[in-house]
């Protein structure tokens, strides 16, 4: 029935490309991912969600919804047993709507039913009165005095968030000045496994949760408070993961199956369908950046000032934390003495934003990378040479003052690039398949023209600003059929990324044991904190290590007991003869070095624990007739410390890089007046392979001395670069300003 | 109503089913397979495709009341027993699974490929699987996985 997955793997140490324990149940299909669970007697629940972006709620009348057969449960607000309030960083947004919904796809009822269509056609029974409002759909307007207070509570009014960060001179002189405004659309992270979990009641009035998610215990905590619960009894447990990418770092039906399944008595499951997936869940932020950059003749980075509006949508989420990296790293991986950035992270009535891959980071990078090819034309200077001259090295200043302590071969990683033989043209006689537009046989190479660009990035690695970021990890080692076995138990969730292979090689190079057996992820165990920001291998790799290593001392201190002798490695001994019959097991709360909040006037501190870099390359091919273009190859260079599993390195590189491209070139979702037009994979389109070039990667290991085995957080930096790369490289081709991605055909073919 | 259909080799029936309901939805909460997957449910992503008398279809546009007396074969079916296909052996060996969702849908997908075309070029990979989305690979480490599962079916040939 569970999702719970104890694997084991007998091969492995850090730096080896072992296969993934979980490997053959997914290509057998028998991996239980969160919509794979059932029970006995098991009831499905729906979502009743809101038409309007902004509306009074007038009335609910549930009664026909009740009485249809095979409902057993119609819950709205005055079901909520505990506070009917949640968020990451911030409670603002009700489990069920009550008086007000903010945004189109709002829960405002839940059905429980013995069939999913059932419960689906129980929720359209349900009547709600709406007074619709006029909705605030735009993050700049949303800042007048004039627009409606959307959280009447909050302090700052519709602003979430501002971020000031002001260094060196207010007003400096410059010889060479470029401005420009850029947007990002509102991407998706469209996971491919929608939102869904099991919720099953227990015998002590609390519950049990399977669950598709990012990070147990904030979901924990956040169902216990809605569910008016202590928090031991609310027990999640991970479930096969479809992909995360960010959009599971929010709630989305845990608290509604919760609900279901103590009123009803019975497990609940929810399963989004695509179209509900698109309400279910935070986007990526979309973004004005407005930037004018100062430079010296010869080059130099003078200043750079920039104005970043992020439209956070009807609620908080992490917008906050989104607000703050845009900031901080609002100039890229560049040295600039003089800074004035002033991000706004803003509440509108469109759908809600959060966490996706790169959080802040990409809407900034779009923009300076833009800018940083403006600039070399003005100064009729090769663009990765201006890179190269302004890149910031290990010793350099980032705009909040804080000094990169660690590698940050930003040059490097372009010289890479840079020297990386082109690809040849396409070839004679025209293969249609490698034409844009492929074989619609739109064009056999007349009006196509190559373009060649290059984009690099930077991303804090793990949570930042003085947040205490910490994973627990509980590490046992015993004789199990005559072998010594190391048991690994921890809360962090297996998205697709490897965590469960790593941690399995880290006890194994720790431990120097062959079998390993990974426990299922649940709150029985400490907080790992989120599979996010690029933090689990830094994170919970570095508390799993710690506790081998607790666990090493203690088998040491035993065997010098049992010995007789003073015993320093465990090379030196048979773990059979020194455990016998004896386990040793420890659990440890490992944290990374602090963070510090940044200066509320000045945005001045050292807020980030690790920062990381990658590159990228992009050679497109572009019909200006048509405006449709075929990424040829996208190459990357990325600096990851330590390669601690080659091939799921690669595999991080390649998926952010494709993300990245999706961004440049084809996703958006489309919302106009607050509402989606385009919740579904006919109409939000990801790259297919079709989509994709070959990807060649340079993986360099430059140590952190900072970081459990030098290592640097992987999955973000591909995504951050590969965008602005991308759309470099469709410039060059096309001469066009091109200020806005995703790039549509009209950007290129229009005048 | 019944609906009755053989897959993986066994004869299967569904009781109850409502006729709205899909191949997909009989599989995964009738038959207990699971192992195809509801990604999209309208044909777009391929995460559920399996054979329908040797021609793969998308289970989730297939009315489970089609199947009727047919026969299905999912990704469940592929393997002998504790023994991989060579498809899936070599989607595990490459690390062409992250976090495997689209995996059911792209084996099958990939094992038609192969069956059909048992040396495909780069371009034909590509265009066997351009109806298989995956949000985690960017699939270099798919094709990797198509080729090395052609040269080794090839090998035993």
């Amino acid at each position: 029935m569970t999702g719970a997955l104890t694997t084991s793997s007998v091969a492995g140490a850090v730096g080896d490309s072992p296969t993934r324990p979980d490997g053959a149940l997914k290509v057998r299909g028998e991996f239980a991912y969160s919509s794979d669970l059932w029970a006995d007697e098991m009831l499905w629940g729906a979502t009743l969600r809101s038409p309007h972006p902004y509306a009074r709620i007038t009335s609910i009348d549930i009664s026909a919804a009740l009485t249809l057969p095979g409902v057993s449960a119609v819950l709205t607000h005055d079901d909520v047993p505990g506070a009917n309030i949640y968020g990451l960083e911030h409670a603002d947004q009700p489990v069920l709507a009550e008086n007000v919904v903010r945004y189109e796809g709002e829960p405002v009822a839940i059905v429980a039913a013995d069939h999913p269509e059932t419960a689906r056609r129980a929720a359209d029974r349900i009547v709600v009165g709406y007074e619709v409002l006029e909705p605030v759909t735009d993050a700049e307007t949303a800042m007048d005095r004039a627009a409606p207070v959307l959280h009447p509570g909050h302090p700052t009014g519709n602003v979430v968030r501002h971020v000031v960060i002001r260094r060196g001179e207010p007003d400096p002189a410059a010889d060479v000045v470029v401005t420009g405004e850029y947007t990002v659309g509102m991407q998706d992270q469209a996971f491919l496994g929608p939102e869904s979990g099991l919720a099953v009641p227990a015998e002590d009035g609390g519950v049990d949760l399977y669950i598709a998610t990012q990070w147990l215990h904030v979901d924990q905590q956040q169902v216990a408070r809605a569910l008016g619960l202590p928090v031991d009894r609310v027990r999640l447990h991970l479930a096969g993961v479809g992909g995360a990418f960010g959009a599971r770092e929010d709630l989305s039906m845990q608290v509604h199956a919760c609900m279901l399944a103590l009123h009803t008595g019975k497990p609940v499951k929810i399963v989004y369908g695509r179209e509900e997936s698109f309400f279910g869940h935070v986007h990526r932020h979309p973004a004005v950046l407005r930037y004018e950059h100062g430079a010296t003749k010869a080059g130099d980075l003078v200043y750079v000032r920039a104005t970043m509006i992020l439209d956070g949508g009807a609620y908080a989420s992490t917008t906050a934390a989104v607000a703050g990296n845009a900031a901080t790293l609002g100039v890229g991986p560049y040295r600039v003495p003089n800074v004035a950035v002033d991000c706004f992270g803003m509440y509108t009535n469109n759908p809600p934003c959060g966490a996706m891959r790169g959080f802040g980071a990409v809407q900034a990078a779009f923009a300076y990378e833009s800018q940083m090819d403006r600039l070399a034309t003005a100064l009729a200077m090769d663009p990765v040479e201006l890179r190269i001259r302004n890149a910031v090295a290990e010793g350099s200043v980032m705009p909040t003052g804080q000094v990169i302590d660690s590698p940050a071969p930003v040059a490097e990683l372009l010289r890479r690039l840079r020297a990386r033989p082109l690809p040849p043209p396409v070839s004679t006689p025209v293969d249609l398949r490698e034409m844009p537009g492929g074989v619609s046989n739109t064009t056999h190479g007349e009006g196509v023209v190559r373009g060649v660009g290059y984009g690099v990035g930077v991303k804090n690695v793990g949570f930042s600003e003085g947040f205490d970021d910490y994973s627990t990890a509980r590490v046992r080692l015993e004789v199990i059929g005559g072998e010594p076995v190391a048991s690994v138990h921890t809360a962090a969730a297996e998205v697709g990324q490897g965590l469960v292979t790593l941690q399995a090689q880290i006890a194994r190079t720790e431990l120097g044991v062959h079998r390993v057996t990974i426990q299922p992820a649940n709150t029985a165990v400490g907080s790992a904190g989120s599979s996010s920001a690029s933090r689990q291998s830094y994170v919970t790799g570095g508390a799993v290590q710690a506790a081998c290593q607790a666990v090493r001392d203690e088998v040491l201190k035993l065997a010098t007991d049992r010995l007789g002798r003073e015993v320093t490695t465990l090379a030196e001994v048979d773990l059979v003869e020194v455990l016998g019959s004896e386990a040793v097991e420890r659990t440890v709360e490992w944290r990374h070095r602090p963070t510090y909040p940044l200066d509320p006037t000045t945005g001045q501190g050292n807020a980030h624990v690790q920062y990381a870099f990658a590159a990228h390359r992009a050679v497109v091919d572009v019909d200006l007739e048509l405006g449709l273009v075929r990424v040829v190859e996208l190459a990357c260079a990325q600096d990851v410390g330590r390669a601690m599993n080659p091939d799921a390195v690669l595999g991080q590189i390649h998926g952010g890089t494709a993300q990245g491209l999706g961004l440049a070139v084809m996703e958006e979702i489309q919302v106009v007046g607050g509402k989606i037009r385009n919740p579904s994979f006919t109409d939000y389109l990801i790259p297919t392979v079709l989509d994709m070039p070959p990807m060649a990667v340079d993986v360099l290991e430059l140590a952190d001395p900072h970081a459990p085995y030098g290592l640097r957080g992987v999955g973000e930096p591909p995504t951050i670069s590969s965008t602005p790369a991308v759309v470099a490289a469709i410039r060059a081709a096309t001469g066009r300003a091109l200020t806005r991605v995703p790039v549509r055909p009209e950007h290129i073919v229009n005048r | 109503m019944r609906v009755n259909v053989e897959v993986n080799g066994q004869p299967m029936t569904a009781d109850d089913v409502w006729p709205g309901e899909s191949l997909l939805y009989v599989l995964r909460e009738r038959l207990g397979l699971p192992g195809s997957k509801n990604a999209c449910e309208q044909g777009e992503c391929g995460s559920c495709t399996v054979y329908l008398d040797s021609v793969p279809v998308c289970a989730c546009l297939v009315a489970a009341g089609q199947t009727e007396g047919r026969r299905v074969r999912t990704v469940e079916g592929l393997a002998t027993g504790e023994a991989l296909d060579p498809v899936q052996e070599a989607f595990v060996r490459t690390g062409a699974v992250q976090c495997g969702f689209c995996t059911p849908g792209l084996v099958v997908a990939a094992h038609d490929l192969i069956r059909r075309n048992p040396h495909p070029s780069d371009a034909e990979i590509r265009e066997a699987l351009a109806g298989n989305l995956c949000r985690c690979t960017g699939y270099e480490k798919i094709l990797d996985a198509v080729r090395l599962a052609a040269s080794t079916v090839d090998g035993e040939a």
